[in-house]
């Protein structure tokens, strides 16, 4: 068995792959269903019911996606430059302990000031979080992988310090939990008495905006550039180290923006619960949508469609809601799949 | 009529729309060298990957000493006696030569190798075809020739009685090329059969006996090499006339950049430089010629920007460049054409108008306030396809897909179009066919006409005398003084390359 590369697939080809791959995906979690004594077809109607059935439940979905959107940003852009970061759980961590620092009654602002303020604050503390490990890369080649994967662990113990201590709210009856952000730091929900909230739209405002600074800026060249190969970028006067410390400051920006949106449009405080892995997921859903930003939106909604409707789909089928993390996970391989074949043709022999 | 060793009848490979193979027929006999001449693209390589079990034939068959080979797999090819030594090497350098030929050739589960019988075998072969290397050696020690005759002796090691050599010239000095052509012609005398690929006229001319010739996927001609001459087999491989340039006399002018006593610190690969000085002046080509990995490297990214000096001072048309980087370089109007086109010369995955505005991608009309404009990028690579004769169906083509000849005649465009005043050329017709190689040494000459002052590094001798009006040899980090046309014969710059004359005098 051998690869031979392909020429460039075609916009049909392109979108083909992605939903060749779900079909195989769903064929594969069928057989589990199976096995837990139930029909694959009456679950998946389940699920889908579940996600998108009822106006509630497609709002929920969307408000699940809205983290999803800000991480798998986060990945796609910072894989688009080769820049390994594995810590989006970390930076959103960082950027939820900023709005909570700020947004508790520290600063006494309208809320048109004070949310772009927020804003700003916890996409510089998450960036800063992501510079030190890029600059450690790009000064002593220290792998990325490596420390932006452990810092998690690290900023999660310092979040669990803080709660047990200057942040705990007095309030809290001795759980570790911060005090609530005040009123003005809350973005306002989309329609009243849902959980959907600005968030989404700030998150879908984003991804356009990262569409184009990929797409027609001279940074989102530079970073193609460097992440395709950095030694021919450097040689053409690319400054590949620059390239990648501005790369981390966004990166670590978007995703400490999924932080601001759920302490400040669902949470309204921190825990330690803040976040069930939106860092990790992300990296899922910034693979399934082949590192383009616009693709990142359709699936983080994917993704969370498959969470909320497999809670709604175990209520009434009994198969665990677990099957959701099945799901997610052959989708993620079946998905990388896809993208080695619209690549590559295999010849077996 | 000798017996028939191999035998490829009607092979048709097509990738997509392209052709690459058509219909082609190749008979090897024993104790035979045919030579595969042609162009780079003519599919050459492609046919040989098909012999190999690499790809596989859309349409033809393969015999092997009468028995069919199954396609596509290239063990059933090293089992029939069919070993090739690839253009770039297949060697791991961290083991040794006697590790990197014996691998691969004991069972998996043997975990004992009989060093003794095994170095035995080598060092036989070795003095039995006249391809001295020492077993133990580490592959990382070797020079590049050496290196050839470790894939030869793996080759030789394993059985093979066809040899297939692609390329195999493309990296040798002179002597090594003869050292070579005589192990070949040992090889040949044991009954082993050649196939010698090459777009290099004189070296086909000189080692094979039957030249098959190629050109865009077509058998176009078949000659004994006794019954043809370089000039037919040119016209049959490029499909016309090529004339090589023929450089005016020139009239150099100011030095417009000037190193003086430039150091370097110590360097991975290569002679570190030691108190080096030298101009380049307008309107002349100053040729450095030298055995590779004697500071080409260093004084090459040097120029380019891309590295800075320990100590000296690098002088650009009259004012020192303090803060030395590839923008420093570029905006003083330095334009670099790297040595490897692959790697550092060309982003393999980005199109090629996301390729030649990488320079200049910051200026406008590319982009304004940080907004990059593509139609006009897209207008650029569409000017340079039409004015640099690219083969390439649209400035959206990634440049993974273009051959050598044509992502390099890109590069020079990229480099040639902002009419440099310094032109730093490293290596800038390797492995490229001769229509393009004319191609290249065109453009530099029409460059220093315009007044340029171009720095040539090559390590082909007849490239660097063909073209400069000045030669300087580098050996071990340091350069010879500099010589007119003519003022030195070809031995006595062999003699320099060798180190005989260099840093004594200094």
């Amino acid at each position: 068995m051998r690869l031979e590369a392909k020429p460039m697939p075609s916009l049909a080809q392109s979108l083909a792959y992605p939903l060749g791959a779900v079909a195989v995906t769903l064929v594969i979690v069928s057989a589990l269903v199976v096995a837990a004594g139930a029909s694959p077809f009456s679950v998946f109607q389940l699920v889908l019911v579940g996600a998108a059935g009822t106006p509630f439940a497609a709002l929920e979905t969307l408000t699940r996606a809205t983290p999803l959107i800000f991480t798998g940003l986060a990945v796609a852009v910072a894989f688009r430059a080769k820049l390994w970061n594995i810590g989006a759980e970390a930076q959103l961590y960082v950027g939820a302990v900023v709005t909570v620092v700020l947004g508790t009654g520290a600063l006494p602002l309208p809320a048109p000031i004070l949310i772009p303020v927020l804003i700003v604050a916890s996409m510089i503390g998450g960036g800063l979080m992501l510079l030190g490990p890029a600059f450690l890369k790009v000064r002593l080649g220290v792998d990325e992988v490596v420390t932006t994967l452990l810092l998690n662990f690290v900023v999660l113990l310092f979040v669990s310090m803080l709660l047990e201590g200057v942040l705990k709210d007095p309030m809290a009856l001795g759980w570790p939990r911060s005090a609530s952000v005040i009123a003005e730091a809350r973005l306002p929900r989309v329609v009243t008495g849902l959980r959907l909230h600005y968030g989404f739209v700030l998150a879908v405002v984003a991804a356009i905006a990262v569409w184009f600074v990929m797409k027609k800026t001279t940074l989102g060249y530079e970073m193609r550039a460097v992440g395709h190969n950095a030694e021919a970028a450097r040689f053409a006067g690319i400054p590949v180290n620059r390239v990648l410390l501005k790369t981390a400051m966004i990166s670590g920006g978007l995703a400490a923006l999924a932080g601001f949106s759920e302490v400040s449009g669902t949470a309204r405080n921190l825990t330690l619960e803040l976040s069930p892995g939106y860092g990790y997921t992300g990296i899922v859903v910034a693979m399934l949508a082949m590192l383009n930003p616009l693709g990142v939106v359709a699936a983080a909604i994917f993704v969370a469609g498959i969470f909320v409707g497999a809670d709604a789909m175990s209520r009434t089928a009994g198969v665990p809601s677990y099957i959701a993390n099945v799901m997610v996970a052959t989708a993620l391989l079946t998905m990388v799949t896809a993208i080695m074949l619209s690549r590559f043709r295999i010849r077996w022999r | 009529m000798p017996e028939t060793v191999l035998n490829l009848s009607s092979i048709t490979k097509r990738f997509g729309a392209l052709v690459a193979n058509d219909a082609i027929n190749l008979r090897l006999a024993k104790g035979e060298v045919v030579a595969l001449l042609g162009e780079n693209g003519a599919g050459k390589t492609t046919l040989m990957n098909i012999l190999f079990g690499h790809y596989v034939a859309d349409e033809g068959s393969i015999e092997a000493f009468g028995q069919p080979l199954p396609p596509g797999d290239p063990k059933a090819a090293l089992q029939a006696g069919i070993g090739m030594v690839h253009q770039h090497f297949t060697l791991a350098d961290n083991m040794s030569v006697l590790e990197n030929i014996v691998l691969g050739t004991q069972s998996k589960w043997s975990w004992r190798l009989d060093r003794a019988a095994a170095v035995a075998r080598i060092r036989k072969l070795s003095s039995d075809f006249g391809l001295a290397i020492d077993p133990l050696a580490p592959v990382s020690s070797l020079a590049v020739g050496e290196r050839q005759r470790v894939e030869i002796l793996k080759a030789l090691y394993r059985d093979a009685r066809i040899l297939i050599l692609d390329e195999p010239t493309a990296v040798l000095t002179p002597q090594e090329t003869e050292a070579l052509f005589a192990t070949l012609r040992k090889l040949v005398a044991e009954g082993l059969s050649i196939i010698f690929i090459s777009h290099k006229l004189n070296e086909v001319m000189a080692v094979s006996e039957r030249v098959l010739v190629l050109r865009g996927g077509w058998l176009v001609g078949e000659r004994r090499t006794a019954e043809t001459t370089r000039q037919e087999l040119a016209a049959l491989m490029v499909g016309q006339d090529v004339k090589m340039p023929e450089p005016r006399p020139a009239s150099p002018g100011e030095p417009l950049l000037v190193f003086e006593n430039v150091s370097t610190g110590q360097r991975s690969g290569g002679s570190r430089l030691q108190n080096l000085s030298f101009e380049l002046r307008a309107g002349a080509i100053t040729g450095l010629a030298g055995v590779s990995g004697n500071g080409q490297g260093a004084i090459a990214a040097l120029i380019a920007g891309v590295e800075r000096p320990a100590s000296g001072r690098i002088i650009v048309s009259g004012r020192e460049i303090g803060d030395w980087s590839p923008r420093a370089a570029l905006s003083a109007g330095i334009a670099r054409i790297p040595e490897d086109r692959h790697a550092v010369g060309s982003i393999a995955d980005m199109s090629v108008a996301e390729n030649v505005v990488a320079e200049r991608y910051r200026e406008k009309p590319f982009s304004r306030r940080g907004v990059m404009d593509w139609a006009k990028a897209h207008e650029f690579a569409s000017r340079l396809i039409a004015d640099y004769d690219v083969k390439c169906p649209s400035p959206d083509t990634r440049i993974r897909l273009l051959s050598g000849g044509n992502m390099q005649k890109l590069i020079l465009g990229r480099a040639l179009d902002p009419d440099p005043i310094v032109i730093l050329a490293n290596q800038p017709t390797r492995g490229l066919d001769v229509g393009a190689v004319a191609y290249v040494h065109g453009k530099l000459l029409e460059a220093r006409d315009r007044g340029a002052a171009v720095l040539l590094i090559s390590e082909d001798l007849d490239e660097v005398l063909a073209l400069s009006d000045t030669v300087i040899v580098a050996y071990q980090g340091q350069i010879s003084m500099p010589s007119k046309r003519g003022e030195r014969s070809v031995a006595e710059l062999g003699e320099l390359m060798a180190g005989h004359g260099i840093g004594e005098a200094a």
